[in-house]
């Protein structure tokens, strides 16, 4: 028993530091958003300001939209891309693009709205390209739109790396029967294919959501927080120039740690459910 | 398949490339080119940014704490999950199933959440943290924790924990030698691929160092966003090198985990 005890010993330093710093600061928040500085009272004060305030509801909104819109499109063209790599099988191309969609997916946040600013910016050389031939006006890289391309830029090679090994699913058999039973390639994809993959799908699209709706720095870096979004606003209410409210930040952040529970519960649900079918 | 399927395959793969590689690319022509200004293809190409950049000393300084801190962090990640780790397989198996919950914390709580309490819990006296590298540390541990802890486990796994020190108990060996000279050489190989890969996510990080440290001791990428304001071929040069850093670091560790079979 005398080795367990020191064995015991052994998880106290890596339990410390976890608690010091995972723990004890969501903790934090908690008690700290249930604190109003303005009334010195204790109460969902900070929550309801938040969520009556115009400002705040539509950075909740544009987080969710700009988020929602780059997920889906991320795994639009995931599904698209990894499915094709998937069907041309093992080869140098495979083994090239997997390694290149691992290194992408490491390129996200400062140094990628620096790349998007010299892509598409005012003087973007896209922007200058399309402005030439006409084809759009000049695009608008700190607008909505602008922020939706560059999180599904980001969205992508997570979601090919997520999807991928959900192809093996798909049986090649499959395909054949249904072609020789008179299928159409769309009513295959329709009954077959898609009901498969749904799982992986849903489940995927769920840790995109997740990964859209917390990023900060690649938004912070190409509108120097200016554009209206959950994670700015949290910036800015605890280390801002000008609106310093840590407890209203505190309320914000636990909001955000709520959407981001619902997600990941949403996502253990179908994980376990997907389970379940397979067995 | 078909051809046209084949071709059809091709053109799909070959166009997400595109997409993904085409910022890459449009900045590394940028920061080679000597001019670009409103032409579609620039002037001509020089390496001047590039000497400019690498002969900054504040860059190579940012370049310097980045490295630091990463590998410094990593290093204390691995001292503090390793005995852990080492522990829970040995003793308390039980445990395995809350440290899975455990790792899945910092994978769910965005950075900019952690940090609003990280920022009041360590400005003040007893622990004036903010401000200094060594909270940095201490945040990295917990993101990367899930990395190094997969790739731990599954190092662990391969290598069958609990006969190998039942051996070495036979031989005559305590429990302490057999995972200090046994296990832990074992393990040598899923440590180094764990950190290299968790390096590249851990280079990468600007919330934690932008809102808690700031200037005060820069980093790579906190160097990166306070240029943003300076010349488009400076920063490009800035954004390609720090890629070739990552690319390096990755390409060892890909380069390791294939000898390793």
């Amino acid at each position: 028993m005398r080795g367990k005890g020191i064995a015991l010993l052994c998880l106290l330093p890596f339990v410390l530091f976890y608690l010091a710093f995972q723990i004890a600061p969501l903790v934090w928040i908690a008690i700290n958003s249930f604190w109003s500085d303005v009334n010195q009272a204790w109460g969902w004060d900070n929550y309801s300001d938040i969520l009556t305030s115009p400002f705040y509801q539509q950075a909740i909104r544009l987080s969710l939209d700009i988020s929602l819109w780059s997920s889906l499109y991320g795994l639009l063209i995931a599904l698209l891309g990894g499915y094709s790599l998937h069907q041309l099988g093992n080869g140098r191309l495979h083994r090239f693009f997997m390694s290149f969609t691992n290194m992408t997916s490491n390129f996200a946040g400062v140094p990628l709205a620096f790349a998007f600013v010299i892509l598409l910016g005012l003087n973007g050389c896209l922007t200058l390209l399309m402005r030439k031939y006409g084809v759009m006006d000049g695009f608008r890289l700190f607008s909505r739109d602008g922020m939706v391309v560059v999180y599904t830029w980001f969205q992508i090679p997570l979601g090919i790396l997520l999807l991928y090994p959900a192809f093996d699913g798909l049986k090649k058999e499959w395909q054949e029967s249904a072609e020789l039973l008179g299928a159409s390639r769309w009513r295959y994809w329709w009954h077959i294919g898609l009901p498969i993959l749904s799982p992986a799908l849903i489940g995927t699209f769920v840790i995109l959501l997740a990964n859209a709706l917390g990023a900060y720095a690649t938004i912070y870096a190409l509108t120097t927080g200016n554009f209206n979004v959950i994670p700015v606003r949290i910036a800015a209410l605890v280390s801002g120039d000008i609106s310093l409210d840590p407890n209203t930040g505190s309320a914000l952040a636990m909001l955000l740690v709520v959407l981001m529970a619902i997600i990941t519960v949403i996502h253990q649900w179908l994980v376990r459910r997907s389970y379940l079918n397979a067995q | 398949m078909r051809y046209a399927e084949k071709i059809y395959h091709r053109i799909i793969v070959w166009l997400v490339f595109l997409i993904l590689a085409v910022p890459l690319a449009v900045t590394l022509l940028y920061a080679l080119a000597t001019e670009w200004g409103a032409t579609i293809v620039p002037d001509g190409f020089t390496l001047k940014w590039m000497t400019a950049l690498w002969s900054d000393p504040r860059f190579l300084t940012a370049l310097w704490h980045s490295l630091l801190i990463c590998f410094g962090s990593l290093l204390f990640s691995l001292v503090l999950v390793l005995p852990a780790m080492f522990v829970i397989a040995y003793y308390f198996p039980k445990l395995d199933a809350v440290m899975n919950i455990l790792i899945l914390l910092p994978f769910a709580i965005p950075p900019v959440v952690s940090s609003v309490g990280l920022l009041q819990l360590y400005s003040s006296e007893p622990l004036a943290l903010t401000g200094t590298p060594w909270i940095l540390i201490g945040c990295y541990f917990t993101i990367a924790l899930p990395f190094i802890y997969r790739a731990i486990a599954n190092n662990m796994q391969a290598i069958n924990l609990r006969e190998l020190i039942d051996a070495a108990h036979l031989l005559g060996a305590s429990t302490w030698q057999a995972a200090w000279l046994v296990v832990l050489p074992n393990l040598r190989k899923g440590a180094t691929i764990a950190v290299l890969l968790s390096f590249s996510f851990l280079i990468g990080e600007f919330v934690f160092a932008n809102l808690l440290v700031g200037t005060s001791y820069e980093t790579l990428q906190v160097y990166l966003y306070n240029m943003r304001n300076g010349s488009g071929h400076f920063t490009s040069a800035l954004v390609i090198s720090y890629f070739f850093v990552v690319l390096v670091v990755t390409w060892l560790a890909n380069a390791l985990n294939r000898e390793r079979g």
